[in-house]
């Protein structure tokens, strides 16, 4: 168990050193960033200008270990374009994405496990084909069109949200709503057959032969089985909703990483854009470590012997 | 060493009996076929120009609804052009990204993964590690930055989703080989002195086509998406070029008044990803069939 | 004394495929019934149905279904479960994915004892102890805090005796209790479940297609060929005198020390179990039977031969004599 965390540790951080690499890379694809920077106004001396005061003179790999060396404690330089520290812009920005990303989560847990579970229990009855259906139109359904459907309904027609903006709790709800949609077919999808193979199984024959009410059979029987992999799933889906953020965040204009990155990309802020990459990317690889120790946690056979 | 949860293989899941599951096969490919006719062909029926403005006829309705104009029959956007014709015409976009996409992503997936499975060990492990490292990069956030940075383009969202969306093609690729590679016909072939290239295009790659066909629609229906959000974003397909996520984008202003104007592009979008996507089920489900025989 | 467990006239139909047609067989207090068959016969299925327990789509009639003067037919789904796990209890093939792998063994053993009797969860654990060393497990407090994929197949069929016993049934179905273990494995579950029969006055419906535990466990057997009872008798009647061709066949296929001579092939019976469309009537036997003629097509008398010996057949008892094996 323990030499296995330790092992998918080293590889986190080998994947986390890698996307450094890609991320650094990504920025200078446009070729000359100081010409970017400058803007299409500025003169030939403007933009020598800003070359050296961003070390952008410097060779390439120069500039390349000087980033990742201070990134590595922390230091991601400063915003061309906020006149703060990246990392305090992140650090500011983070507990929203961070907020959205968790209530979406749980909405999720909160409609596909009951779906999922009525779908199983209901095995080929129109309750699971509506199930099935409201999955694959869940899938369809882009989210970003979603969030434009939710703020006429919910915001205009009805009144009962704010349509945008980063203020109250209710500032949440929406945007929540829409990040769980991204995850919820696939985590309904997972519990559904999940819980069609446990109730199939002969552990079920049995506990149905021990007489147990049919309450204990599906919510303790099946579920806690269905459940291990529905769990370590989840936090990898956590990884995906919070790169996924960024989108969501743009529609409702919630001031979190990921309308950061998008504001950033907009104004050529490339260590701001560098910093989103690679922070959103570490957060991943951290739940995936997660989702393999959960996995592990929940399944017996994995923690013992 | 077992994979991460996050690189295991999706679990094919079958929807409900097998007639419904072949109706949404049915459905889906009709969807398909009528979208592909619509991109092949539509503009060429459709009367209107999808690129001429006509500023005194801005966002006049659809033929449902009151005060729609004739020979609108979907009414105009915010600059008089025909809804119609900005569809259908935005149906080629999605259709080419998606088919362009999955050819460049599958490449890669593909490549990487049959590798992977088929030598195992070092290779195998590098392919995991590619895997995994590509799983770790957002993918909305990369693609903007790169559209961002390089200037928007069809051709640059398509290279650009193309590199990104190739994991799962690896990931099925390469479970998928590793199982096809212990068969007797494989060992069978190596012992006839077959080349390298040879076992892996003449034996591998068939034995595992039918698996990769279904990630290419889902790969296909993703990459439409994602190239709706990049345009929605403004970051994916320049104007004026009817991209529906673009469509949504321009609408966007005038939907609080103009409910139409997102609802058109938004169901064709969500209607032509179903398609694909019940196109998919339906391939896995004959898939499942098959395997059982 | 009435029966134990009375059956009569069970059907089983799954779909338009009838699994069960027409079984009658009765379990005595205290003895060892065994229900004898080839694969496909019905005979697992018939033990699911007095339990309750059939798959989704399987559906069940019976003239007559007694458990100890209760009619089964009459209870409620929730009813049933009161008494199974409780008064009947069932242990089956597959030691080996029969048990949650999730939870210990002591809370899958406690909660059988809770569920049914109340009383603590400590109480239960003690019992589960209890009754684990019974069963031949050793070090028992070790083995309540472990989980199904820490044990052995052996020891998982204890444990699941085990559960089965928690609640001190009147009556045990035991669905092919050995058929997945190893052979020495499988000697010391048969001698266990003779054991607690003596010991606790168990009742015991064995289901095997092993004749040689039948001859070494069995007090009565019931033969299902295509699900019918073609022959019932006790153990040593149904060795010595069998009627119905079917047995015959069956027990010329196993070599039996001191009545089949050396040197000579063991007898086999050519086909297969005929599937049994709606409409069949007559014998189903009769597409495999040496002896079959035109009359084996229309009703089947049900013949005595002894005093708890009848069989399904038109040849009357001891034909046998006729015509050599």
């Amino acid at each position: 168990m323990l030499r296995l965390i330790a092992r998918r540790l080293a590889l986190g951080v080998l994947v986390a050193l890698t996307v450094m690499t890609l991320a650094f890379l990504l920025t200078r694809l446009s070729g000359d960033l100081a010409v970017s920077i400058a803007g299409p106004q500025a003169t030939q001396a403007d933009v020598e200008i800003i070359r050296k005061a961003y070390g952008l003179d410097r060779p390439l790999y120069v500039q390349f270990f000087a980033w990742t060396g201070r990134a590595m404690v922390g230091d991601f330089g400063q915003s061309y374009f906020f006149k703060d520290s990246v990392a305090n812009l992140i650090q500011k920005r983070l507990p929203i994405t961070l907020t959205l990303g968790l209530v979406g989560l749980s909405l999720a847990l909160l409609i596909s496990l009951p779906l999922g579970i009525l779908a199983a229990l209901r095995e080929n009855t129109w309750i699971d084909r509506g199930v099935t259906l409201f999955t694959m139109v869940g899938q369809a359904v882009p989210s970003f069109w979603l969030a434009l459907i939710l703020m006429i309904v919910l915001g205009l027609q009805l009144g009962i949200l704010p349509i945008s903006g980063t203020g109250t709790w209710q500032h949440f709800v929406m945007p929540g709503i829409v990040l769980a949609f991204t995850a919820i077919p696939a985590l309904t999808r997972l519990t559904r057959s999940g819980m069609i193979e446990a109730m199939a199984s002969d552990y079920i024959r049995t506990a149905r032969a021990k007489g147990l009410s049919r309450a204990r059979i599906i919510f303790k029987h099946a579920l806690r089985n269905a459940a291990i992999p529905v769990v370590s799933i989840a936090a990898v889906q956590l990884g995906f909703m919070l790169g996924g953020s960024i989108v969501i965040e743009t529609v409702f204009a919630l001031h979190g990483v990921g309308y950061l990155g998008w504001e950033s990309i907009a104004k050529n802020d490339f260590p701001v854009v560098q910093a989103v990459v690679l922070v959103l990317a570490v957060f991943y690889i951290g739940l995936t470590l997660l989702a393999d120790i959960l996995n592990a946690l929940l399944d017996p056979r994995l923690r013992t012997g | 060493m077992s994979e991460p949860i996050a690189i295991q293989a999706p679990q094919p899941s079958s929807i409900g009996s097998s007639r419904i599951g072949a109706a949404g096969f049915a459905i889906g490919i009709a969807i398909v076929a009528i979208v592909l006719a619509a991109a092949l062909v539509g503009n060429a029926l459709v009367p209107q120009d999808p690129f001429t403005q006509d500023l005194g006829n801005r966002l006049k309705p659809p033929f449902w609804m009151e005060g729609t104009q004739p020979g609108h029959w979907l009414g105009t956007d915010q600059l008089g052009r025909d809804y119609l014709a900005r569809l259908v015409y935005g149906a080629r976009i999605s259709l080419l990204i998606g088919i362009m996409t999955v050819i460049t992503s599958g490449l890669i997936g593909i490549t990487l993964g049959v590798l992977g499975g088929f030598f195992g060990g070092r290779v195998d492990d590098f392919v995991l590690f590619a895997i995994t490292t590509r799983l770790s990069i957002p993918v909305v956030l990369v693609a903007l930055a790169v559209v961002g940075l390089m200037g928007s383009g069809l051709g640059l969202v398509v290279a650009t989703l193309g590199l990104l969306l190739w994991d799962r093609f690896a990931v099925v690729a390469r479970a998928t080989t590793m199982q096809v590679r212990n068969h007797d016909y494989v060992s069978a072939a190596w012992c006839a002195g077959a080349s390298m290239p040879h076992i892996l295009i003449k034996e591998i790659l068939p034995n595992i086509a039918s698996h990769l066909a279904v990630v290419a629609t889902l790969e296909m229906a993703l990459a439409i998406l994602l190239e709706a959000a990049l345009s929605f974003l403004g970051l994916g397909v320049p104007p004026p070029l009817p991209s529906w996520g673009l469509m949504i984008a321009e609408g966007k202003d005038y939907m609080f008044f103009s409910p139409w104007v997102i609802m058109i592009p938004g169901v064709a979008l969500a209607v032509l990803v179903l398609g694909i996507n019940l196109v998919g089920d339906g391939l896995r489900n004959l898939l499942g069939a098959e395997r059982l025989r | 004394m009435s029966a134990l467990l009375d059956v009569e006239e069970l059907q089983v139909t799954f779909g338009r495929t009838a699994a069960v047609r027409g079984a009658s067989f009765r379990v005595e207090r205290g003895e060892t019934h065994c229900l004898v068959g080839e694969s496909g016969c019905g005979k697992s299925v018939t033990a699911l149905a007095v339990m309750s327990l059939l798959a989704r789509g399987g559906q069940r009639s019976a003239k007559r279904m007694r458990f100890a003067g209760t009619d089964l037919t009459s209870l409620s789904d929730r009813e049933m479960a009161r008494l199974r796990g409780n008064r009947m209890a069932m242990i089956f093939q597959e030691p080996m994915t029969s048990l949650n792998p999730a939870f210990t063994i002591g809370s899958q053993m406690a909660e059988v004892m809770t569920r049914h009797k109340g009383g603590s969860r400590a109480a239960a654990l003690d019992r589960a102890a209890e009754l684990m060393g019974r069963v031949g497990i050793t070090a028992p407090g070790m083995r309540l805090g472990q989980f199904p994929h820490q044990l052995s197949g052996g020891l998982r069929q204890r444990v699941m005796i085990a559960m089965a016993l928690m609640c001190d049934p009147e009556l045990l179905i035991a669905d092919e209790p050995t058929t997945a273990l190893d052979v020495t494995v499988q000697a010391q579950i048969l001698r266990l479940l003779a054991n607690l029969k003596r010991e606790l006055g168990l009742s015991i419906l064995l289901i095997t297609h092993d004749l040689g535990i039948v001859a070494r466990v069995a007090d009565h057997v019931s033969v299902m060929y295509a699900g019918e009872v073609v022959e019932r008798a006790p153990t040593a009647e149904l060795f010595r005198a069998p009627q119905h061709p079917y047995t015959r066949g069956l027990l010329s296929c196993v070599p039996v020390p001191g009545r089949v001579q050396r040197d000579r092939p063991l007898g086999s019976i050519p086909g297969v179990v005929p599937a049994i469309g709606p409409g069949f009537a007559g014998c189903a036997f009769r597409s495999r039977c040496a002896h079959a003629d035109e009359t084996c097509a229309r009703a089947i008398p049900r013949r005595q031969a002894g005093d708890a010996h009848d069989y399904l057949c038109r040849l009357e008892p001891d034909w046998a004599e006729l015509q050599p094996a």
